[in-house]
């Protein structure tokens, strides 16, 4: 496994570089002209020019992509051209509130969803079933922000429960982080909580007719047992993967339910980076998507290795 | 026996992790945290660049006022007052000289010096469109010794104290030497100011959070603040600037004490306020803003006076506020170039030359040009509320008088680009854009950047050349008492209307919001955390 786990890594190589050239080419290509952002509406337009020179945008393309590529092998990242504070700093600033949003709301996502899947293909064709399926298309249907304001009008507005908006660190204590994530986590979790209980129900369905659950029924195993100790972990490997993609894509997904909970998170430094022309905070992010796909993709097929032993790498 | 242990551990972390947690959200009052002379305030943009020289930016100038001081403040009738220093001026008036008033230090302790003044306006004058002028006029800037600065004419000039005194875009803020000699194209590399707060470099998140705590060492004025002249008192702390993009999420955060201010409330949502006894909804500038449309002058169809002013007779002001305000309490119709509410705010010109949505007139100057149907390839923005109505009130008046208009819709930092290139309309230039400006930045023909008539290398965008304003504006700098200089601007003013130099659209003003606990909140255009109090 450990030699499979180093060519995966190896072979992420060549993508991240396509991705970092490709990234680059459409940045400069788009329309849009840091210096005239910065410089404001009564720039000239030799100030312009001097404001370009000294952010090195008046370099030929090919000069700059070299050069930020070599800053890149040396672990530099670049510095905003908008604030002027390095690109690590700024993504180190927003990791946290992000990381603990997506982790949170996978939480809740695992934590409810899946038993409601396997619950719903228990109980195949009869209420409870059509009720969790149903709840499920409510949660695929209503927009993440209708969500959000929904949940903040009961819970904080109205009951006063939970603050509105913002976000702690768990460094500040477990109350203040707690009571600032749940809502936007059940929030960002509403869709993926749907989109897993089916297909946790739907791989249910097909293992729940095999002859071995027929096997563990008739030696007389509890039905929970039998439902999450065999059946669940036969269905695993498709729950495996939806999941694993449905964290990826709530890392660079989040950007709506940040700014309904006013969460300073990833998604809206990559919004305002690219309203901005920030190219050096713009690649850096896509970088760092690219590679946590790359990253998460790796882990997926590594899962599947220890929920099905027939899987060997 | 090791999993056993292990279990019972996690068992025991898990359930004193559950009960510190519920424990902890029954016992916080989640919306009334303790916040002891912290005001928190959502401002109308996120800070991202804290060099108040390099950039116009409303954010960063209201950013420089919390950190940095000027020499001279404005005072609410326009008037230069003392702020850093008094001042001289010779009975010719080619000599200013200022004087630093005792009690004055950085941040970092060191006495503010002359030197550093001097350096400071350098810096400045090379980034402001105000600054450059002044120095077409000035033979020698120098540090006559610590305290003192003398700055000598070389030809007359009367709007010195003007144009260091004007509050915005890029107001003459000190700093010391070492930060002022960066080039003006860079950023200073430290917040280094003699203001009233300090930034706090370490709690800086560039577009989302900005500390500013209270410089104990500042000595405030003894006069009563008024814009940015007079005593900058500071009673509070800290100050938090937080960046929140959903309205939304600010107005609930502010009904439910988790800030203080909001620095701008959209006035669809100003009704979610109105009725909230613990909240003030108020306007922080009577002046306001003016919002205006701007021809390239150097290409048909706008390259012809007539077309010029068909275009301008064929918008209507009221049409277009109803589209950008909707609240009529908040917006006027407002011929004048230099704000209605200003000393030099007048109707000259405008019964004949004014958006009114004369269609008529408009068609019938078209036909008199022979407009081609050449189109007009007019600049939407998309995604800044503030802009976005303004085009497509316009395009539609616009064709209705008989124009071919195309409308490209973009966001706006495309636009920002688009907009200083002088190609051809059909070969990635355009024709028209809008855009906003607070009063305070065009309320004179010196500051007013859109009636630098100058031409492809002076001029804002739109590039008007007009030698015959240019002279007018050089006339108005030289005026030597307020009554000749209102004169003066009601000439320019009718000249520039004829010329559809722009088109002033009306003026409008922003609603701001805070919790009763804030006293003392200034009224100016520049909204400024220094006299507020807050009570527990």
């Amino acid at each position: 496994m450990f030699a499979y786990f180093i060519r995966r890594i190896l072979a992420s190589i060549p993508v991240m570089l396509v991705v970092a050239l490709f990234v680059f080419l459409l940045l400069r290509l788009s329309p849009g002209d840091p210096a005239a952002i910065i410089a404001g509406d009564m720039a000239s337009p030799t100030q312009l020019a001097n404001i370009r020179a000294a952010l090195g945008l008046d370099q030929p393309l090919h000069i700059q992509f070299f050069v930020w590529l070599g800053e890149l092998v040396r672990g530099n990242f670049g510095t905003s051209l908008i604030s002027q504070t390095p690109v690590l700093t700024m993504i180190g600033q927003r990791l946290e509130p992000t990381g603990s949003l997506a982790v949170v709301a996978m939480l809740f996502t695992v934590i409810i969803a899946i038993p409601l899947g396997v619950i719903a293909a228990w109980c195949h064709g009869r209420f409870l079933d059509k009720l969790v399926m149903s709840a499920s298309v409510v949660g695929f249907s209503v927009p993440v922000f209708v969500i959000g304001y929904l949940l903040i009008q009961l819970f904080a507005l109205e009951l006063g429960w939970l603050p509105v908006q913002g976000f702690r660190s768990l460094s500040e204590g477990i109350a203040p982080f707690a009571s600032r994530i749940v809502l936007p986590a059940l929030t960002l979790s509403s869709i993926y909580i749907a989109l897993i209980a089916r297909m946790t129900r739907a791989s249910m369905l097909e293992v729940l007719d095999e002859d071995y659950i027929r096997t563990a029924r008739a030696k007389g195993l509890p039905e929970r047992a039998v439902l999450f100790r065999h059946a669940l972990r036969n269905a695993a490997v498709p729950i495996l993967t939806v999941i694993g993609t449905g964290f990826a894509l709530m890392i660079s997904g989040v950007v709506v339910t940040e700014s309904v909970f006013n969460i300073p998170g990833l998604g809206r430094l990559i919004v305002d980076a690219v309203l901005a022309r920030d190219y050096p905070v713009i690649q850096a992010l896509i970088l760092l998507t690219a590679g946590l796909y790359v990253i998460i993709n790796l882990l997926i097929d590594l899962s599947y290795a220890i929920t099905d032993p027939r899987i060997r790498y | 026996m090791q999993p056993k242990v292990v279990m019972k551990s996690t068992s025991i972390t898990a359930r004193t992790l559950l009960s510190a947690t519920l424990l902890g959200l029954g016992a916080l009052s989640f919306s009334a945290e303790s916040q002891a002379q912290t005001v928190n305030a959502v401002m109308h943009s996120g800070v991202r660049i804290i060099d108040p020289i390099l950039t116009t930016a409303h954010i960063t100038r209201n950013h420089g006022y919390m950190v940095f001081d000027t020499l001279l403040g404005m005072n609410e009738e326009f008037q230069p007052q003392p702020q850093m220093a008094d001042w001289e001026i010779s009975d010719d008036g080619m000599v200013y000289t200022f004087t630093l008033r005792d009690g004055l230090t950085w941040h970092d302790g060191e006495a503010v010096t002359a030197a550093d003044c001097v350096a400071s306006l350098e810096r400045w004058a090379k980034r402001d469109s105000g600054g450059l002028m002044l120095m077409n006029h000035v033979e020698s800037l120098e540090a006559s010794d610590e305290r003192t600065i003398t700055l000598t004419l070389s030809s007359p000039f009367s709007y010195v104290l003007e144009l260091l005194a004007k509050p915005s875009s890029v107001p003459a803020f000190m700093m010391p030497e070492r930060l002022a000699s960066t080039s003006p194209e860079e950023a200073i590399p430290e917040q280094i100011g003699s203001g009233p707060f300090r930034f706090v470099a370490d709690e800086f998140q560039p577009g989302n959070r900005v500390v500013y705590t209270k410089f104990e060492e500042y000595v405030p004025r003894d006069e009563p603040p008024s814009w940015t002249a007079g005593g900058k008192v500071v009673n509070v702390d800290r100050v938090e600037w937080i960046t929140m993009p959903d309205q939304q999420t600010a107005i609930n955060a502010l009904g439910s004490g988790d800030i203080d201010f909001i620095e701008q409330v959209p006035l669809d949502l100003a009704p979610l306020l109105e009725t909230n006894d613990d909240l003030i909804l108020g306007t922080l500038s009577e002046m306001g803003s003016q919002t205006m449309g701007r021809m390239n002058f150097l290409y048909p169809p706008f390259d012809d006076v007539r077309i010029r002013q068909a275009a301008m007779l064929a918008m209507n002001q009221e049409d277009v506020l109803a589209a950008l305000v909707g609240n009529a309490d908040y917006y006027e119709t407002c011929g004048s170039f230099f704000g209605c509410t200003t000393p030099l705010g007048s109707d000259a010109g405008t019964d004949t030359w004014m958006a009114t949505g004369d269609l008529e007139r408009a068609r019938e100057l078209l036909e008199e040009a022979g407009y081609d149907g050449t189109p007009v390839v007019m600049l939407q923005p998309t995604d800044v509320a503030t802009v976005s109505p303004q085009p497509v009130v316009a395009a539609q008046a616009l064709r209705q008088a008989g124009f071919n208009v195309e409308m490209q819709p973009m966001d706006w930092q495309t636009l920002v680009t688009r907009r200083a290139s002088q190609n051809d309309p059909a070969d990635g230039g355009w024709n028209m854009f809008f855009t906003n400006w607070i009063i305070p930045e065009v309320w004179n023909p010196i500051v007013n950047p859109m009636l630098n008539a100058q031409g492809r290398e002076g001029s804002f965008f739109g590039w008007p050349k007009d030698e015959e304003l240019e002279a007018m504006r050089l006339d108005f700098a030289m005026a030597e008492s307020d009554e000749e200089r209102e004169r003066i601007a009601e000439v320019i003013q009718v000249h520039a209307l004829e010329q559809v130099i722009y088109v002033p659209l009306g003026d409008y003003r922003s609603v701001s919001s805070w919790t009763n606990q804030l006293d003392g909140v200034l009224k100016g255009p520049v909204p400024v955390f220094w006299n507020l109090t807050k009570s527990e």
